[in-house]
């Protein structure tokens, strides 16, 4: 089936198998591998992107009900070379190792603070219960997204 | 000039792009040209614990969608392949004539679709013939059912056959006032690496090429070429996703990739599932452990033994020898015990092989004590701070012998205590906890300490390191290590950057590529710093004596009045600086000799011993168990530090897999071997919600041995911290009773232990 999605900005269209779901498209159909899979159970988050301006793991939509919607990936944050704040404010406070689950994590983030914009802590470590680190203890992660939150 | 950069908290120059396009991955090498036309290989892995294969129907399976080939051990022409370190325990990469745990590859399918395989593993028919299932270890010590016939026992590494003494009787303990004993389970877990395991393989002119998520590429490739002698393999290293020690050496199913490559023609890709990872790829830990302690009634321990029963699964991988390598020379910790004795055996069971885990068999050897340690604190009514602080082994900056025979560096125990303590407000904390016990709180305040000592690069004591300045100004540093997260890109720039005055952002770090680096050693253990960061310092100050003998040439001066500006990165003759010569312009001038390019290799005095002590908070509602972390105070000595940034991100990243050890994670087993915490819905991979608030306290008592004075900081978190939160949750609760709680201190657990 065809399907068509905005994807940071420039709209796409696939020939996909109904099965398909959304982070498969965006993998292997637009070839925007910034997007991770880390898991089969939807537990791990490292494929959250935005849909529709919504922080939603892409494993648990199939890309045919993304049709006609409109996703942005981590690719698709920086503007003009410049890194949006919560990219900076992970690179500024080493809430990244490894990089796997960051892509997830940093679209997670933004979705939490479109929601909450000046969260506790708590309310961070609530809002990212879905989305694993197994590098960094979430320490960094959690100082990274307050810091994004004072900008 | 310029101060050093070194000790300065540098941010990573890996971070834009893992911010920015993400890492490149096995998976993501969508354009890797000699990967084109790759198919895609699914593994049919056993479904029972433990059975002869009576036979393996392809027939159906081979017509299913996509279908390209179906591969068995017998149609490969597998051989047996022994352990390294048992030679009587032999298997073939995919299993033949018997399947020992659930999740070993049987056989693999070759798709044209990556979702193909899945579909068609299905269809295989596997004809099995169930055998007794092993799963207890001390039930598989002693069954005449054997996993191994050929190993002629079950128990496969035994530390008395190693020519290390046995225990003793009753009268170890013969001078003690007070001994007790404990059986501890320092459980099973799987390490998790957000990235699963993934390879790619292609022939090329008769060569393998294969790309693999690994934490040492060297290794793999003797291992690929001492199973397939005619590969002559080149293995190649993209981004890796953690690995945590499960990913240092290649697997089975990496292993044969190259073989099934060859009979399909065809280059292949293979990404396990989730699901697959978490029964295929090692495990952690797993060692059941016998404790008897002894001593004086005001607070002097005087013996202590531990019997180490050490699950090694169902292969003999690096994971059976921990015990006897790690967790015995390790055993005293930090304390002056005159007698100690241990004894380790590692016992094959029909599950998951273990392997190296974070921290890796010191863990365990650390969990021991401090638990002991904890069990006669109780048993005297002393506090557990007061009992450590009276059996620390005084400060030493020569090397000290334990009563087990293992030689420490250099330590300074009981300051890392006091530190720990102050910055936690111990008494303070005493105090809040008294008076909740006075009020009878549903939520209890609880308490952990530990003060720990672990062992770092043991086992391996060189690295190498070569730097090639490029006509552009540009260096490249090349590694033996294999970074997979650390920050080795920022922390080796940082260290060329420092002698060469090339600026960090015209420098490059490459590892990970046999051809290009055909020595390297990798980064486990916590050796990478203290060996290859110390061979890029060595490198550098080579590359420094050689660049100064060109530009003494080029000057026409002599070479002990030529200097390095290291503010402009160029050399001039001392006191003339308007006439100079740049690394590039040196560069250049070295193109008919190979450039401007040195290798070398540092060797080290030896292993290093990194110290600390941990406080963990925590509260336990009393009336359903359930334990929350409520922090985690930590001083981890590492020696020298040569970027806070890097060395606190590994110290968190540490803790929180030691409060997941103490608090959640298990991996489990029904009695017929199946697994019932094989996804991350089923596991309890820890969280943000979980996971502490983390207080740092420094302290740098550098090695010496070797020119950076670092020590290894990637496990110190973990191996310090597991001890703390269990002896925290006990504490809570132990005015109600309980001395010990198993790990994973589930609510289950804490509820049984208070109402029991």
């Amino acid at each position: 089936m065809q399907v068509s999605i905005t994807i940071n900005g420039t709209k796409q269209s696939h020939d996909v198998e109904p099965r398909t779901l959304l982070v498969h498209y965006i993998r292997e159909h637009a070839n925007l591998t910034g997007t991770n899979i880390g898991c089969d159970t939807s537990s791990c988050g490292a494929c959250t992107l935005h849909l529709d301006g919504e922080a939603v793991k892409s494993c648990t939509i199939l890309a045919a009900q993304a049709d006609g919607g409109s996703v942005t990936t981590i690719e698709g944050l920086s503007k003009n070379g410049e890194m949006h704040p919560m990219q900076k404010a992970f690179m500024e406070n080493h809430g990244l190792q490894c990089g796997y689950c960051t892509p997830g994590m940093v679209m997670a983030a933004i979705g939490l603070l479109n929601e909450n914009p000046k969260p506790t802590e708590d309310e961070v470590r609530l809002g990212l219960e879905g989305n694993l680190c197994r590098c960094t203890g979430y320490h960094n992660i959690v100082k990274s997204v307050l810091a994004a939150a004072k900008k | 000039m310029a101060g050093s950069i070194l000790g300065n908290r540098v941010l990573r120059k890996e971070d834009p792009k893992f911010l920015t396009t993400g890492g490149v991955y096995v998976d993501d090498m969508q354009n890797e040209p000699l990967l084109q036309g790759a198919a895609h290989v699914t593994f049919v892995r056993s479904q029972v614990a433990h059975a002869l294969i009576n036979g393996i129907d392809i027939s159906a399976a081979l017509e299913a969608p996509g279908v390209i080939a179906i591969y068995t051990a017998e149609s490969l022409n597998l051989a047996p392949e022994a352990s390294s370190f048992n030679p009587g325990v032999t298997r073939t990469l995919l299993a033949s004539g018997r399947v020992r745990y659930v999740g070993e590859p049987v056989a693999v399918i070759v798709t044209e679709e990556a979702n193909q395989g899945e579909d068609a593993a299905d269809l295989v028919v596997v004809d099995y013939e169930p055998l007794e299932v092993l799963v207890d270890l001390e039930r598989a010590m002693t069954s005449s059912t054997l996993i191994y016939p050929d190993a002629g026992s079950n128990v496969v590494v035994d530390s008395t056959v190693w020519g290390m003494p046995d225990v003793t009787g009753d009268d170890f303990f013969a001078d003690c006032d007070v001994v007790v004993k404990g059986r501890y389970v320092n459980q099973r877990v799987a390490p998790c690496p957000l990235e699963v395991r993934g390879s790619a393989v292609a022939w090329v002119d008769g060569r393998l090429y294969q790309w693999i998520s690994t934490q040492h590429a060297q290794g793999v490739r003797d291992q690929i070429n001492k199973s397939d002698a005619t590969s002559n393999v080149r293995v190649m290293t993209p981004d890796v996703g953690g690995g945590f020690g499960a990913k240092i050496s290649a697997y089975p199913e990496e292993i044969v990739l190259g073989r099934v490559a060859q009979a399909v023609g065809r280059p292949l890709r293979w990404r396990e599932t989730r699901s697959e990872s978490m029964l295929a790829l090692g495990h952690g830990r797993a060692q059941l452990q016998y404790i008897s302690i002894g001593g004086t009634r005001d607070g002097r321990v005087l013996a202590y033994r531990l019997e180490a029963i050490q699950d090694s699964g169902a292969f003999v991988d690096v994971g059976a020898v921990l015990a006897p390598a790690c967790t015995r020379p390790m055993s005293s910790g930090v304390y002056a015990i005159p007698k100690i004795e241990c004894r380790t055996k590692s016992v094959v069971t029909n599950t998951t092989p273990i392997v190296a885990y974070r921290g890796a068999g010191r863990p365990e050897a650390t969990a021991a004590i401090e638990r002991a340690m904890d069990m006669f604190a109780a048993e005297i009514g002393m506090d557990p701070a007061e009992v450590r602080r009276k059996n620390l082994i005084p400060k030493f900056m020569e090397p000290h012998t334990t009563a087990i025979g293992q030689a420490y560096d250099v330590g300074d125990y009981e300051v890392a205590l006091d530190k720990v303590l102050d910055a936690a407000n111990y008494s303070a904390l005493r105090k809040e906890q008294a008076e909740r016990r006075q009020r009878g709180d549903r939520h209890q305040l609880g308490i952990g300490v530990s003060v720990y000592v672990e062992i770092t690069s043991g086992g391996t004591n060189h690295e190498d390191a070569r730097i090639e300045v490029l006509p552009d100004g540009r260096a490249i540093v090349y590694t033996g290590t294999s970074p997979h997260g650390q920050g080795h890109v920022t922390a080796w720039s940082m260290i060329a950057s420092e002698h060469t005055g090339i600026p960090m952002d015209k420098i490059d770090v490459v590892w990970g590529d046999t051809d290009i680096i055909p020595d390297g050693l990798g980064t486990y253990g916590s050796r990478s710093l203290q060996l290859g960061g110390a061979a890029v310092h060595q490198t550098a100050q080579k590359l420094v004596e050689l660049a100064r003998s060109v530009a003494a040439a080029a000057l026409e001066a002599a070479e002990a009045d030529v200097v390095l500006d290291k503010s402009r990165g160029a050399f001039h003759v001392a006191g003339t600086p308007a006439v100079a010569v740049t690394w590039g312009e040196l560069s250049a001038r070295r193109a008919s000799e190979g450039g401007l390019t040195i290798a070398e290799r540092f060797t080290s005095g030896g292993a290093t011993f990194p110290f600390g002590a941990h406080v963990a908070v925590v509260e336990v509602d009393v009336e359903t168990g359930k334990v929350t972390h409520l922090k985690q105070v930590a001083c981890d000595d590492a020696g020298t530090v040569l970027n806070p940034l890097l060395l606190e991100g590994q110290i968190h990243g540490g803790i929180a897999q030691g409060s997941a050890q103490a608090l959640l994670e298990e991996f489990v087993y029904d009695e017929d071997g199946n697994p019932k915490t094989g996804n991350l819905a089923e596991y309890a991979f820890i969280s943000a919600v979980e996971a502490p608030s983390i207080e740092l306290v420094s302290m740098e008592t550098p090695t010496p041995r070797n020119p950076l004075g670092a020590k290894g900081v990637g496990e110190s978190g973990t191996i310090g911290s597991t001890p703390a939160v269990q002896s925290a949750v006990v504490d809570a609760v132990s005015h109600l009773g309980v001395r010990h709680i198993d790990m994973p201190t589930t609510p289950e657990r804490v509820w049984r232990a208070i109402n029991q």
